[in-house]
């Protein structure tokens, strides 16, 4: 039951990635992304991260999307749609290195003994609140600290960066 | 009292230090005294062991500065050996220097760097003794370059003239041709006998050698050893320098290319007699190299016309004279002739340098005569220094070139033909140059005839002490024969010089020899005074009034101009191929290569930048996969 | 091999793929969003297997990067449009030799 549940669900991610890159459209990459984050998501639920799946939901198809969209509306980017020309040759380049990534990795993680994970054996308060909290805000503190500093500048620099300059005006 | 014997070199050198580097400070007229002081003080200090070695009471002693070097096997030391023959030649060093160094005081007393020319005169004696002090063959060393070093910046000390400089370097390179087999040697000896220290090298060369055989070994060292007394001592091949040293200041001439350096080479052969004395081959050698340049250096000094030029030549002729007693055995008659050698030709030459003087720097004795009246000292000391190496008794002349003809006569009757014969061209040449000097009419200018004075005291003092040391010096070794013990071959057992075989010849034998040999020269006297005084012959004015043989000897047999077409032009073509071929067309092309290729790779690697962003992109996935890929090969 | 390692490296290689093919700015940040994602996930997987919650914590701090990093990204995205008027990324050519 559950390995039909994670084939269906992978199936659906699959082609929504697919759609992301290969869709001709701005919009409509974003929305098939916002799919796949949702996919996503399932698969973390699958795998008793509930806090996580929500955190993801929110952050990612909730936040940055949104921004994203936000960002074509207000350059119209909709109607500037120029594809360019693209040579053949960096067609095929991006395939091959795409491709040889793929196969890089599978390589290496051929030979590699992952069992599947029997998500009955898990602590009920797996992946709750508590849980992750505790570790949180005990183990990883300077990090969650820093991440703030982190946050700071980046507002700081988009603020800055989005300015007009003030000659123009 | 054998404690303080470092001090005997270090004066000189502290002298040398104070000179250099207070040149600006120190008052010019002052120099030369602070010079003299130093070298008076070493005099003082080498006549406190002289008396002892005299007397008979100096041990063989070895004193040790400081332990040098010690590597493996090899120890090198900075010490000394005093015994009689080194006591013997610092004496000479330190003595005819210091009257050398008063005579400097007014001969240089106008000149620009007179503070450097004593420096450089310190540091002269210096070296002389350190090679005469040494005990090992690296100090001697040490000592000879220096020697040589100092011979160059004397030589060249007028540095402004190019002329000079040349013959200065002549000199220098010379040296080092021979400087490169005495170090040849020197290697040969440490690897043979394992140390090079005197004392070892001749213990072990006495115990090891089988006297029976002819050791091969001991022949190429003492063949190479010579070749550095070949280029010091000025003997063929490599005597060419010394005539052209006739540059420098007279002083310089009568103390280096007279008195001491040029004496290095018998030393040196001295000291090492015991090696010598087991390579016969070798002083066979010596002795034919020696009557060679003994009589080739006298037929060139028959025609020269500079009066320095004449008694440079006898310089190379009487050190050949030294290089015959030693081929034949005599190492004590070829030090007897050394010391008498060094009184009367620094006096010769002391003498020459008044004359100049007088004569307001003329060195042409076709312009010379008649000055015996304006010049009497320097006239009288003169006379008796050219009587003295003509070898008239009872000067110190005679009684050692007596004791080389003697030995001579004892190997063959023709060596002793070819010594007499060198004897008498000496003679000749010497008592030409004196007449043409001295005597007749003065053949110079008006002014130079007014300007014509005796030279100062500092001057005339050193010219008669000199004097009396010629007249007295010869009794220290008189023969048998004439009554005498040969105390100065006793002497120099001392130092483990061998005394020569008793002679065979009876003693009649002897007086006939003496006789005749005396007789030939009062006759050349007697012909040289008809042909300058009486027939009032001068010497060619120019050389296309003279004959062929004149021509020949007054061109120095065009030795100089052979070896500048087998040596100096072959070396000039191989380095001016060097330089505008293989430098050209090969190393500059590599350097250039390098330089080139950098640039090249530079101009293509450029063109990775393409400002595409998707390339960038492209490498950097690939560079991904690659380290992945390696991970799983490596 | 597990489903889900394999799962994550093919969204991974998809995104990577999508990084070099598209010449639209924006894409290109999806696509990267879309690795970061796989990533997410891969992360989450491994903690479930180990039963260790520290992984869930780093899956925590690569969202927090992340979000700062889109954030400057399309400040900066926003710039370029003001200034070339077009958000091709052919038209970015200048720093060329």
């Amino acid at each position: 039951m559950g390995n039909i549940i994670f084939y269906i669900l992978s199936g659906i991610t699959l082609c929504s990635a697919l759609f992301v890159i290969l869709s001709k459209n701005p919009v409509y990459s974003i929305l098939s992304l916002v799919v796949t984050f949702c996919c996503i998501t399932s698969h973390m639920l699958l795998l008793s991260a509930d806090f996580l799946a929500v955190v993801n939901i929110i952050v990612y198809a909730g936040a940055i999307m949104v921004l994203f969209l936000f960002v074509i509306m207000m350059l119209n980017l909709n109607e500037a749609v120029t594809q360019g020309t693209k040579s053949f040759i960096s067609k095929l380049a991006a395939f091959i290195s795409g491709g040889l990534l793929l196969i890089a990795l599978v390589f290496l993680l051929k030979g590699q003994q992952i069992g599947a994970v029997d998500v009955s054996k898990l602590d009920p308060n797996f992946g709750s609140a508590q849980e992750l909290g505790k570790i949180l805000f005990n183990q990883f503190i300077l990090p969650f600290e820093i991440t703030s500093v982190l946050f700071l500048s980046a507002m700081i620099g988009a603020v800055m960066l989005g300015k007009k300059n003030l000659k123009d005006n | 009292m054998i404690e303080f014997v470092w001090l005997i070199p270090a004066l000189p050198l502290l002298g040398f230090l104070i000179l250099s580097l207070f040149n600006k400070y120190i008052p010019k007229s002052a120099s030369g005294y602070i010079a003299s002081a130093m070298l008076l003080g070493s005099f003082v200090l080498v006549l406190t062991l002289l008396f002892p070695a005299i007397s008979g009471e100096l041990k063989t002693t070895r004193v040790e500065l400081f332990n040098w070097l010690h590597a493996g096997n090899l120890n090198l030391s900075l010490s000394f050996q005093i015994d009689n023959l080194s006591v013997w030649f610092m004496s000479i060093i330190t003595g005819v220097g210091f009257l050398i160094h008063m005579y400097s005081i007014s001969y240089m007393h106008d000149d620009e760097g007179v503070t450097r020319y004593f420096s450089y005169l310190n540091l002269f004696i210096f070296s002389m003794l350190l090679l005469v002090m040494g005990s090992n063959f690296v100090v001697m060393f040490m000592g000879w370059e220096g020697v040589g070093l100092c011979s160059y910046l004397l030589i060249g000390f007028w540095f402004k003239n190019q002329n000079y400089n040349d013959a200065a370097k002549k000199a220098f390179i010379m040296n080092r041709i021979g400087d490169l087999g005495f170090l040849l040697g020197m290697l040969l000896i440490y690897n043979q006998f394992g140390t090079l220290e005197y004392k070892e090298v001749f213990d072990q060369a006495l115990k090891i050698i089988n006297p029976n055989e002819v050791s091969v070994v001991i022949t190429v060292i003492t063949l190479l050893l010579f070749v550095g007394a070949m280029g010091k001592s000025a003997q063929i091949p490599l005597y060419t320098w010394l005539p052209d040293a006739m540059a420098g200041p007279t002083p310089v001439s009568a103390l280096i290319h007279a008195a001491t350096m040029v004496t290095a080479g018998i030393y040196m052969i001295a000291r090492s007699n015991v090696l010598y004395s087991m390579a016969p081959f070798t002083l066979d050698l010596i002795y034919v190299i020696g009557t060679g340049t003994a009589i080739l250096a006298a037929l060139i000094g028959l025609t020269q016309t500079d009066i320095k030029k004449v008694l440079a030549y006898s310089t190379v002729s009487q050190l050949g004279f030294m290089f015959m007693a030693i081929g034949l055995g005599g190492y004590s008659a070829g030090v007897f002739h050394v010391t008498t050698h060094a009184f009367f030709k620094a006096l010769l030459f002391l003498g020459a340098g008044s004359v100049i003087h007088a004569m307001g720097g003329e060195q042409d004795i076709r312009k010379m005569g008649g000055l015996i009246k304006k010049l009497p000292i320097t006239f009288i000391t003169f006379i008796i220094a050219t009587l003295a190496i003509a070898g008239i008794p009872p000067l110190a002349g005679f009684f050692s070139k007596d004791a080389i003809l003697a030995l001579a006569f004892e190997a063959s009757p023709i060596k002793w033909g070819l010594g007499v014969f060198a004897a008498l061209l000496t003679t000749f040449y010497m008592f030409r140059m004196l007449y043409l000097t001295f005597f007749g009419e003065f053949r110079g200018t008006q002014h130079q005839k007014e300007h014509l004075h005796e030279s100062p005291f500092l001057m005339t003092v050193p010219l008669m002490i000199l004097a009396t040391l010629t007249v007295l010096s010869g009794f220290i070794d008189v023969p048998h024969v004439l009554g005498g013990h040969n105390w100065f071959s006793h002497y120099l057992t001392g130092a483990n010089i061998a005394l020569p075989e008793p002679s065979h010849i009876s003693a009649s034998t002897e007086y006939i020899l003496m006789g005749t040999a005396l007789t030939l020269v009062v006759l050349v006297i007697f012909i040289t005074y008809f042909l300058y005084v009486s027939k009032k012959n001068l010497p060619a004015a120019s050389e296309s009034d003279m004959s062929f043989l004149d021509k020949l000897s007054y061109n120095k047999f065009y030795v100089d101009e052979l070896y500048d077409f087998i040596v100096v032009k072959p070396l000039a073509l191989l380095s001016d191929f060097n330089s505008n071929f293989i430098e050209k067309h090969f190393i500059d092309r590599i350097v250039n290569l390098s330089g080139k290729s950098i640039q090249w790779s530079g101009k293509t690697i450029r063109y990775i930048q393409s400002g595409d962003v998707n390339t960038y992109a492209i490498f950097m996935v690939i560079g991904i996969v690659v380290i992945l890929f390696l991970n799983l090969v490596l | 091999m597990s489903q889900y390692l394999v799962l994550c490296l093919i969204l991974f290689s998809l995104g990577a793929f999508g990084v070099l093919y598209r010449r639209n700015i924006l894409v290109m940040f999806m696509s990267i969003e879309l690795m970061l994602n796989s990533v997410n996930l891969l992360m989450v997987y491994f903690s479930a297997l180990h039963n260790d919650q520290s992984g869930q914590v780093f899956v925590f701090f690569i969202m927090a990067v992340a979000a700062a990093e889109i954030t400057i990204g399309l400040a900066i995205l926003v710039m370029i449009f003001r200034h070339l008027g077009s958000i091709n990324i052919d038209s970015l050519k200048n720093l060329k030799w």
